[in-house]
């Protein structure tokens, strides 16, 4: 059965066993992934799954219960039913019922296409081999997924929308002695992945990351590329742009004041012609692109329904059941906007840059860091987006508009905030890419540079 | 009810497909979560899954599929796909994949459950969420929430060895936090600790948790922390709260001694470790006073188990001894691959799952101390408790940890309160100069250990107690 039959049969259970009177909605989500995993050049791991969710959350009498369950047939949604207005009767009072999406618009979602080869582990191996190839003997590792969305989201109120999505990753690094390099990219199919390309730029990493020397602890102007730069975006929106921070009074977030530097514009554009994600969340709230932050300037913050009503504010089309101890709401697919118009593509560059945009902002530092990647970051002051973590996959001196020498990794300890404070914004980079960010999200980001961060160790103490 | 036949129905399709090696397991879970703020019930949820995992071996090439469904013919339709995936993993060449040899088991485990949390009522447990986190505001939280979680897992496990095993395992917890909002700045205090704390038992464990006799202290102390003096930054002695030292054992030994991670499968994404298989019997991890074991078998602990995911039996083995390295954690293919013949640390999030090294319960046994004579023994140091934040590096060797509280230690007494208190090492360093430990062992766990790609969550255990270690760099600041 399809997601939006399963949907409406499911509606037509509860309307049977809770009459009239009952607010209901159901969201059904069939998941198929597949995630290749290899490391020392070799699959070492091959998943793929094939599952479908049917969340049914409803409030009667006051009460509100959400049940979810796996079984999709006649007896397994009768039985989701009986669960839940049997545990709806009993739940304790809810005084903060936010109510139900009203019908309207988007009445339907962004059909992807789907190519066959997307599930096709074969067509997975291949852009691996095509990466491990391009490491010119490196030993490499990394993984290639594919996920492929369909959702349909229903309710009592009368409102129906249904939609997929599809994304497919690549990230891979290579290893030369102790140095490493990465590559990540997504896209909305397996086609839209470079493994050739990816894993050249990888090894150009690593080969150029041998022979680490030390650097002193200290505060220096960094270039972050974008894989660095999508951490920043993503805990900036984990801490700061969430509306459930927001409404407990541990997010910075101030709407109508200059909290950042004016070359930083922020938006959160799950809708827009290559954006990645659905485009309504499981409560059926449709998404629209979202200005987060206006050259400088914080607009809002992203809400479930329950936040919302407790914010005084319209829901926008982000609650989210995916991300661990989000709190149920969570930005869908953050863009940093790049100086200038967007360009689809830049040139590769030599040397340890990602591509020409990095080393163009390279260029103008006269002393500081290259950075590829940020490792296991964490809040010491959520409120401030204090963060402490390792650099990664990477780091280089610039001195003199040049990169001179690979550095050993250094751990940091940095506002995030201050970090992208009026003034502290030397450059933002011309092209922005896809990449992965946090445990299962994907941002948009140019590279920046940075006029300071704030290095408190080496790593290996 | 059984569902061995569609397991056993997965791995002969599998095996037909061409797998010289198959296993699956079906799993039936229902879950349980309720969620309170400032007083009110906020979130209720249940859930109930079920499918089959089904593993094959091609060759030297793995393949897993997953569906979620519960039949025959759709477990055969896995066996087969996963037989077709460990082809093509093979295609890319690599090492020989085999597993260490044991014994087939047949068996059936089922953990402790005084109280199964399905007989207590949804008013009762509302009740107590709704009660603490109203207790926390008049005692002068901004914000109060808490939390209780239950599972209750049925599997059936079959190999083309052998294996036949089902399990039942019921595991249930909670915790509750105040939350105090200052002008730049909030403070947090957690009870029983920033985690909540979780173990293989029923709503007992809940009851015994007392949150009411709690909910106001915490309140206090986060609004307190708004006004207590910075951490000092320096080096100087640090005394861990146990529920602290169960953050650090499992970031800086659990993680380290993977072996998956060890052998470098985990290297673009979780890391690598530090521990180099050839030092294995004779690496100083720590003080002599530093004794960790991997044990399975505590009863109520969150990490135990009767049979791993691929079936091997719950097993104790000593991880480090008198301060040297001595075991790690390990799976059949990963043993073999190190030249080990243990294995029994392999576990999935669901059936959708891969299995993979996991840990179970990896823990400290108990030290000849007190922590009141730890702090009696101090001259000059700083208590800290409950986990704020965590970061370690990739090869598990530098950290960086803060908790929500710390203390001045003065003259062998506790002083005053003190906010933001970080400390941060390089873990063999770090372990080599505890000094005191005490014997105040809890079964701490964490409801949450992110690991492999699709991520995996686990909930492993860490029984910990308060100790003290010597020259410790604190109060690093952005």
């Amino acid at each position: 059965m399809r997601p939006a039959d399963v949907a409406a049969r499911t509606l037509d259970l509860v309307r049977a066993a809770a009459g009239p009177a009952a607010e209901a909605e159901v969201a059904v989500d069939r998941r198929r992934t597949a995630l290749t995993r290899f490391a020392a050049s070799a699959v070492h791991q091959n998943v793929a799954d094939d599952t479908t969710t049917v969340r049914l959350q409803l409030h009667l009498g006051g009460r509100t219960t959400i049940v979810q369950g796996t079984a999709t047939g006649a007896a397994g949604l009768r039985a989701l039913v009986d669960d839940a207005v049997a545990t709806a009767a009993a739940a304790p009072v809810d005084a903060t019922w936010p109510g139900l999406a009203r019908p309207g618009p988007p009445s339907g979602g962004r059909t992807a296409r789907r190519s066959a080869e997307d599930d096709d582990p074969v067509a997975r191996a291949g852009q691996v081999r095509a990466f491990v190839a391009a490491l010119d003997g490196l030993p490499g590792a990394g993984f290639c997924s594919t996920r492929h969305h369909t959702a349909a989201y229903a309710n009592t109120a009368g409102r129906f929308v249904a939609g997929t999505d599809t994304q497919a990753t690549l990230d891979g690094v290579a290893r030369c002695g102790t140095a490493e390099g990465v590559a990540r990219a997504s896209s909305s199919s397996l086609a839209g992945l470079d493994g050739a390309r990816l894993g050249a730029r990888a090894a150009a990493k690593a080969r150029a990351g041998t022979d680490p020397v030390d650097l002193a602890p200290g505060r220096y102007q960094v270039v972050l590329e974008p894989t660095a730069v999508a951490d920043v975006l993503w805990l900036l929106g984990y801490f700061g742009f969430d509306g459930r921070a927001y409404t407990r009074g541990s997010s910075f977030a101030e709407p109508g004041a200059r909290q950042f530097d004016p070359a930083i514009t922020i938006v959160d554009d799950p809708v827009g012609p290559d954006s990645l994600g659905l485009p309504f969340d499981v409560e059926g709230t449709g998404r629209r692109r979202l200005d987060l932050v206006t050259a400088g300037v914080t607009r809002g913050v992203v809400h479930n329904r329950r936040t919302a009503r407790s914010a005084g504010a319209d829901a926008t089309g982000h609650a989210d059941t995916d991300i661990p101890l989000s709190g149920g709401v969570a930005t869908a697919h953050l863009h940093l906007l790049p100086a200038g118009p967007r360009c689809a593509a830049v040139p590769e560059v030599d040397g340890p840059a990602a591509d020409a945009a990095v080393a163009d902002l390279v260029g103008a530092v006269t002393d500081g860091l290259l950075v590829t990647d940020h490792f296991y970051t964490r809040a010491l002051d959520p409120r401030a987006v204090v963060v402490t973590g390792l650099t990664r996959n990477g780091l280089w001196r610039i001195e003199g508009g040049r990169v001179t020498a690979p550095v050993r990794n250094l751990r940091f300890t940095q506002s995030y905030l201050r970090a992208l404070a009026p003034g502290a914004v030397l450059g933002v980079g011309r092209h922005a890419v896809d990449v992965p960010a946090g445990l299962t999200a994907v941002v948009r980001a140019p590279a920046l540079h940075l006029a300071e961060w704030n290095y408190t160790g080496g790593s290996d103490g | 009810m059984s569902h061995f036949d569609e397991a056993q129905a997965a791995v002969e399709a599998a095996l037909a497909a061409g797998a010289r090696y198959a296993d699956a397991r079906v799993l039936h879970r229902r879950t349980e979560s309720m969620q309170a703020r400032d007083g009110d019930v906020e979130r209720l949820e249940r859930g109930e899954s079920a499918g089959v995992g089904v593993r094959a071996l091609v060759g030297s090439g793995w393949g897993f599929q997953a569906v979620g469904e519960l039949s025959t013919a759709a477990a055969r339709r896995a066996g087969s796909a996963a037989a077709a995936i460990a082809r093509a993993s093979a295609t890319l060449g690599g090492p020989p994949v085999d597993l260490i040899t044991t014994p087939p088991r047949v068996g059936s485990w089922a953990s402790g459950c005084a109280v199964d949390p399905a007989t207590v009522p949804l008013s009762t447990k509302g009740d107590l969420l709704a009660g603490v986190t109203a207790a926390s505001r008049a005692g002068g939280a901004d914000v109060a929430e808490a939390t209780y979680q239950t599972w209750d897992t049925r599997s059936w496990f079959v190999s083309s060895e052998g294996h036949r095993i089902d399990q039942h395992i019921r595991e249930c917890g909670a915790g509750m936090s105040a939350t105090a909002v200052g002008d730049s700045q909030t403070q947090r205090r957690s009870y029983p600790s920033a985690f909540g704390r979780y173990g293989t038992r029923g709503w007992d464990l809940v009851t015994e948790l007392d949150l009411p006799a709690h909910a106001e202290r915490i309140a206090e102390e986060a609004r307190a922390l708004l006004t207590a003096p910075l951490c000092p930054a320096g080096e100087t002695t640090l005394i861990l709260g146990g529920e602290q030292m169960s953050l650090q054992i499992h970031e800086s030994v659990g993680h380290a001694i993977e072996l998956d991670r060890i052998l470098g499968w985990e290297a673009a994404f979780a890391g690598t470790s530090w521990l180099e298989l050839g030092r294995l019997g004779s690496l100083r991890f720590g003080a002599p006073l530093m004794n960790i074991t991997i044990d399975p078998t505590i009863p109520g602990a969150v990490g135990s188990f009767g049979y791993d995911d691929e079936g091997s039996p719950a097993i104790a083995r000593d991880a480090v001894r008198d301060g040297i390295w001595v075991g790690v954690l390990a799976g059949r293919d990963s043993a073999r691959a190190a030249g080990l013949d243990y294995a029994g640390n392999v576990r999935a999030d669901g059936f959708a799952r891969l299995p993979m090294v996991r840990m179970s319960n990896v823990g400290l046994e108990p030290g000849p101390h007190t922590l009141e004579e730890i702090i009696a023994a101090t001259d000059d140091g700083i208590l800290m408790e409950t986990n704020r934040s965590y970061s370690i590096d990739d090869r598990r060797l530098n950290f960086q940890f803060g908790t929500e509280i710390g203390y001045e230690v003065k003259n062998g007494r506790l002083g005053r309160m003190l906010r933001n208190p970080t400390y941060t090492g390089i873990s063999p360093r770090f372990w080599a100069s505890m000094d005191m430990l005490s014997s105040e062992i809890v079964p701490y766990g964490l409801p949450i250990c992110g690991k492999g790609q699709p991520l995996q969550l686990a909930r492993p255990g860490h029984p910990a107690a308060p100790a003290r270690f010597r020259n410790v760099r604190v109060g690093v600041r952005g």
